[in-house]
């Protein structure tokens, strides 16, 4: 271990020696996207205040209608692309980003969610770092009084302990992912890629210090964004934890959609098993309505299909998604708590399909 | 810890400027898996261990990394594997490594090397996350002399792993058969040149060693007892399967193909030169799996595939069939993928020894064949399921057809049966079983042997 530590120490230590070259100003961000990632978050100069999350001209936050469930941390999200730059929209997809774009997502707990000036936890940040070619991807580690974070290639567990809004508290060992694990699911197309930032999930207004406004109209005024003259014109998801939003199965598929299509399509990593839950995928057997499994160990204990009509409690889609028994549970990454909410959904809407006969 | 600080700052270098053809170390002959050679000659063949090909003990190098086990392991071997370039070798030591999360690997070129399957242990019975022991998606890796135990979920996979050897692994759950071990010891998918040699799987809930969905395969020289499955090839295109032993399996050795999956109609698998015998280990696997479906007590089981040729192996002491032949159909499991082809096509049985078998049929599907074919059952079982789309004069043409000759049979002759197609009928007892081995006569041409490319 100690080796290890020495090599990455040294690395660490040289990439710090290759940074800097760009102009200074306190505001002014600083990536070098051919360079290896810097030791300490703050290289970047994202954030003007970083334990508050406050960030620097230029790095604009960002939310999504659909959330990918974190083990219930919440999500800081940015965005920054060099001066002159912007992604080119895309209908479906997530927008083709220019080199040297970052997208930022950092992960904390609220100290205690009934009181919200009592701050949060900051956990990790992970950056995804538009290169030449394909995404970097490189998780920070928050020290413990959350003014700066440092590169965790490895990984890492960081105890966390928060109330919840109804006064609930929790504790658990937090896993950031490694470099590895963040492609398992940044990943389209066989290179990596973000996953978050698709006109549906942009599409609705965010309260910028500015004002209110449509996130994607936003970032075509800020420069960020081309192809597009009208968010009117852009696909809009449902949010599936506003029931008022959408029908069950709207809702449901979003879920599924924002969650596991990452992996399930028919380019994704998961695309070994047939599976595929993306919000638009119209054949039932593709979304698993009575499709076998075909390398699910242990989850198939429960029953013969992923999705059994009007059985919630014999499909194995759902009791994946309710245990944290690492061999069985999904995602396989980023999850060590079960969404209850999202468990509640996807059960609701296996259960309001027409009853099929017991398997 | 066994690298020392030129190799560090040498690798921190390649890092950070990329090493390119004036600044890299010359790297060792065996940092890169050895070229898999061509398949042995048809003739069984005892192999004396020193011919078998070895690779070089590896001289020191500067893109060897070293670990101990240690409570720093777990980071230590990740940031190695994250660290490693094309050509480094990750050196385990000997010694159990308690670790609670998966590995995963994702840089191609790399070896990981342990000090031998029964040295070097990765140790995963305190396993937190992760749905493997080890997950490789990088190509060109080679996998050497460890094992991997107790996980969660599968053993090591490898996915979209082209050029991959797994050679001298084990991957084991030591509590026995249970259906809560993970579901596959060795479990390489969607890859092509995939070589699986002289490998341990024990205990696995699906299979011990799984390929799936794989072009050119060789799994040789290994040992898979206590699975579900021993060895199973599933959608695979091009597999042989050599001088491997299964035994208290549920299943010996298996060639499937599943409907519902991007790569299908499984075909031209070999399997030569087995020992396959007394897979007897009643069924442990969670309901839903297809292996759930294979019967207590069978020796080789060939499911919906094209071109597969069984010779020269030692079937025996099953107390179900020696061997299955069956399509999709006779899971009785509803067809909704158009694409799908479900029939087990052009099968060869040749020269094969058999022995005792058929004495207590397994599970349901034992049972129902027990039904229409009394016991005990004979050494071959076919389900008399065919493509009648594809019928000249109300018969398959020859070139689709099972044949069965020159086999033995220790007991005395070569017992065989034909259900008639009965899972298809809407009267099964109304099949027509036939025991006459005279309509399979005959032979296909020889399969051609998988060769693996030498590549790196």
């Amino acid at each position: 271990m100690i080796m290890a530590t020495v090599v990455l120490q040294w690395f660490v230590l040289l990439a710090a020696f290759a940074g800097g070259t760009t102009e200074e100003s306190p505001s002014t961000v600083r990536v070098d996207y051919e360079a290896p990632p810097l030791e300490w978050l703050s290289g970047y100069n994202l954030f003007s205040n970083p334990g508050i999350q406050e960030p620097n001209t230029g790095v604009i936050p960002y939310d999504l209608s659909a959330l990918l469930f974190s083990d219930y941390a919440t999500k800081h999200r940015f965005v920054w692309m060099p001066a002159g730059t912007s992604a080119n929209y895309h209908e479906r997809e997530v927008f083709d980003f220019p080199e040297g774009a970052v997208l930022i997502k950092s992960f904390g707990y609220p100290r205690d969610a009934r009181f919200p000036d009592r701050g949060e936890q900051l956990i990790e940040t992970r950056l995804l770092v538009r290169a030449r070619s394909d995404w970097k991807m490189y998780p920070y580690v928050w020290n413990e009084d959350g003014t700066d974070a440092r590169l965790a290639l490895a990984g890492a567990r960081v105890p966390v302990t928060w109330v919840d809004s109804g006064g609930t508290p929790h504790s658990f060992q937090y896993i950031v992912p490694n470099v590895n694990q963040c492609k398992h699911c940044h990943i389209g197309k066989g290179l990596p890629a973000p996953v978050g930032p698709k006109a549906r999930y942009l599409n609705f207004d965010y309260s910028y210090p500015s004002g209110r406004d449509n996130q994607l109209a936003h970032w075509i005024k800020a420069g960020y964004l081309s192809g597009l003259d009208d968010p009117i014109q852009a696909m809009k998801s449902r949010r599936w934890d506003d029931p008022n939003a959408g029908t069950l199965e709207e809702r449901a598929r979003t879920y599924l959609d924002i969650n596991c299509a990452h992996c399930h399509n028919p380019t994704g990593p998961a695309f070994t098993s047939g599976l595929d839950l993306s919000f638009d995928q119209a054949i039932p057997v593709r979304i698993g309505i009575f499709k076998a499994p075909v390398a699910a160990g242990r989850a198939a204990s429960i029953g013969r299909y992923d999705i059994v009509p009007g059985r919630p409690d014999e499909s194995i889609l759902l009791y994946r998604l309710a245990t944290t028994d690492p061999g069985v549970r999904m995602p396989t990454v980023g999850r060590g708590l079960v969404h209850d909410e999202g468990v509640a959904l996807i059960r609701e809407w296996i259960e309001s399909m027409p009853m099929a006969p017991a398997q | 810890m066994g690298i020392n600080r030129w190799s560090a700052l040498v690798l921190a270098l390649c890092l950070l400027q990329g090493c390119g053809p004036g600044t890299e170390p010359s790297m060792p002959q065996s940092a890169a898996p050895a070229a898999p050679v061509a398949q042995p000659p048809a003739e069984p063949v005892e192999a004396p261990l020193a011919e078998t090909p070895q690779t070089t003990p590896a001289p020191p190098s500067p893109h060897e990394v070293s670990i101990l086990p240690g409570a720093d392991a777990q980071t230590a071997i990740q940031e190695a594997l994250i660290l490693a370039k094309p050509g480094s070798v990750v050196q385990l030591e000997e010694g159990v490594y308690n670790l609670e999360l998966g590995l995963s690997l994702d840089v191609e070129g790399v070896t990981i090397r342990g000090r031998g399957m029964d040295k070097t242990v990765l140790d995963f019975k305190q396993q937190v996350a992760g749905s493997e022991g080890l997950f490789v998606t990088s190509k060109n890796v080679a996998l050497e002399d460890f094992a991997v135990v107790d996980t969660k979920g599968n053993g090591i996979k490898s996915q979209g792993s082209d050029n991959i050897v797994i050679r001298r692994v084990r991957a084991e759950w030591t509590g026995g058969p249970k259906e809560t071990n993970g579901a596959y010891g060795i479990y390489p998918v969607s890859s092509a040149n995939v070589l699986v040699e002289d490998c341990v799987a024990i205990g696995g809930s699906d299979s011990g060693i799984y390929v799936g969905q794989s072009r050119n395969v060789i799994v040789r020289r290994c040992r898979a007892e206590y699975n579900v499955a021993g060895i199973e090839i599933e959608n695979c295109h091009g597999a042989d399967v050599y001088e491997c032993t299964a035994t208290n399996n549920t299943g010996g050795i298996l060639v499937f193909d599943l409907p519902d999956l991007p790569q299908q109609r499984g075909h031209d698998i070999r399997l030569l030169d087995n020992k396959v015998f007394a897979n007897n280990t009643p069924n442990f696997a969670p309901k839903g799996n297809i292996v759930a479906t294979v019967p207590t007590g069978t020796g080789v089981m060939v499911m919906a595939n094209s071109n597969v040729e069984v010779f020269n192996n030692e079937i025996r002491d099953h107390d179900t069939a020696n061997m299955l032949v069956v399509s999709y159909q006779s899971t009785l499991i509803e067809i909704k993928d158009p694409n799908y082809y479900p029939y087990a096509e052009a099968i060869h049985v040749h020269d094969n020894t058999f022995g005792a078998c058929g004495a207590k049929p397994g599970g349901e599907r034992g049972e129902l064949i027990a039904a229409l074919a009394g016991t005990p059952l004979p050494d071959i079982v076919w389900d008399g399921i065919v493509n009648q789309a594809k019928f000249v004069d109300a018969k398959l043409p020859p070139e689709a057809g099972l044949y069965i000759q020159n086999n033995a049979d220790t007991q005395g002759e070569v017992t065989f049966v034909s259900l008639g197609g009965a899972a298809v009928l809407p009267d099964p007892t109304g099949a027509v079983v036939k025991r006459d081995l005279s309509e399979h006569s005959g032979a296909l041409p020889a399969l051609k042997p998988i060769e693996i490319p030498v590549t790196q």
